[in-house]
C-alpha cells in the first residue's frame, strides 16, 4: 500500500493535526476561490439561457450544490459523531462540532434560492412538499445539533449528547433524496443520477459540478479553521497550547 | 438574451442585471449567499482572534 509509509494515526491526536490543518488551510481555500471564480464565469457567460426557465434557472448553479453539500455535510458530520461515540477519538467530535454550522449554511441557501426560484416558477415561495419539508427538517436537525451542544457545559458529555442527535438524524438523509421519487412531489427528480445520462447542457453540468466542487474546498476550508480553534479551546490546559501562547506573545 | 435561442452573441450590461426579468430572483440569490459566506468567514476570523486574546490573558494571570 503506497499509504503504509505514513503513520496516520498520529494526524488523529490534536496536538498534531493542529499543524497539518494550518498549513492545508490556505490551499484549500486558494482552490475553493479559483473554482469559485471559474464556476461563476461558467454559470453566467457560458451555460446558455434555458428554454423553458429563461434566466432564473441560473439559480440552479448555486441551489443545486448546496443542497447536495446541506446533505453531504451532514452524514458526514454524523459519520465523525459516530466515530467519537464508538472510539472515544477527541478529534472526530471536534470535526462534528466544526462541520455544523457550514453544514447549516448550505442548508439554508438550498431553501432560501429554492424559495426565489419557486416564486417566479411555480407561483409560490414555498409548498408543504416532501422535498422541501424534510429539507427543512435538515436545518432543524443542524440548528438542534449546534443549540445541544452549546447548552451542555462539560464538552465531552454535550459531544455525546450531540453526536447521538446527529446520528439519529442521518436518517432523514435518504428521506430528502429519495422524497422525489417516493412521493409524487412539486420539485423536480435528481438533476444527476446513476442510472441515466444528464439531461442537462454538458456546460450547466459543468457550471454545477465547478460550483459543488468549491463549495467543497470552502467547507474544508472553513472546517479546518474552525477545528483548529475548537483543538485550542479544549486543550487550553495542555503543555503544547501554553507553550504556543507563551511564544505568540 | 432571453429569446430561447440561447444567444449569447446579444449579451451586454444591461441584459446581465436584469437577468431576463428575473434579476430580483437570480440577484437575491447569488447575493444572499456571498453575504451568508462573507459572514461566515469574518465569523471564524473573529472566534480564533477572541479565542488567542482570551488564552494569553489566561496565560498572564496564571503567571501571576
Amino acid at each position: 500500500m503506497a499509504f503504509a509509509g505514513i503513520n496516520w494515526f498520529k494526524y488523529s491526536s490534536p496536538a498534531s493535526f493542529y499543524p497539518v490543518a494550518g498549513k492545508m488551510i490556505p490551499w484549500v481555500a486558494s482552490v475553493a476561490v479559483i473554482l469559485a471564480v471559474i464556476g461563476l464565469y461558467f454559470s453566467f457567460f457560458v451555460a446558455p439561457t434555458d428554454y423553458q426557465q429563461g434566466e432564473a434557472y441560473r439559480i440552479m448553479f448555486i441551489h443545486v450544490p448546496a443542497a447536495w453539500m446541506s446533505m453531504f455535510i451532514y452524514v458526514v458530520m454524523a459519520g465523525y459523531a459516530a466515530m467519537g461515540l464508538i472510539f472515544n477519538t477527541r478529534l472526530s467530535a471536534m470535526m462534528a462540532s466544526s462541520l455544523a454550522p457550514t453544514g447549516a449554511l448550505f442548508t439554508f441557501v438550498a431553501l432560501w434560492t429554492g424559495a426565489l426560484w419557486g416564486k417566479p416558477m411555480w407561483g409560490a415561495w414555498w409548498v408543504w412538499d416532501a422535498r422541501l419539508t424534510t429539507e427543512l427538517i435538515l436545518l432543524f436537525l443542524y440548528i438542534g445539533f449546534m443549540s445541544l451542544e452549546a447548552a451542555i457545559d462539560d464538552p465531552r458529555r454535550a459531544s455525546r449528547s450531540s453526536g447521538l442527535l446527529a446520528i439519529v438524524g442521518v436518517v432523514n438523509v435518504p428521506i430528502i433524496y429519495f422524497s422525489v421519487k417516493w412521493w409524487n412531489t412539486l420539485h423536480q427528480g435528481a438533476s444527476i443520477s446513476f442510472d441515466k445520462a444528464p439531461s442537462m447542457a454538458s456546460t450547466m453540468l459543468t457550471a454545477m459540478l465547478l460550483m459543488t466542487f468549491a463549495f467543497w474546498m470552502y467547507t474544508i476550508a472553513m472546517v479546518l479553521y474552525r477545528v483548529r480553534c475548537e483543538i485550542l479551546e479544549r486543550e487550553r490546559h495542555s503543555e503544547w497550547v501554553m507553550a504556543l501562547v507563551e511564544e505568540r506573545k | 438574451m432571453g429569446d430561447g435561442s440561447g444567444g449569447r452573441a446579444k449579451m451586454n450590461w444591461s441584459d446581465f442585471f436584469t437577468m431576463g426579468g428575473y434579476g430580483f430572483y437570480v440577484w437575491g440569490s447569488y447575493g444572499v449567499t456571498a453575504l451568508l459566506i462573507i459572514i461566515e468567514i469574518i465569523w471564524v476570523l473573529q472566534r480564533r482572534k477572541a479565542l488567542l486574546n482570551r488564552l494569553a490573558r489566561m496565560s498572564r494571570l496564571s503567571k501571576g
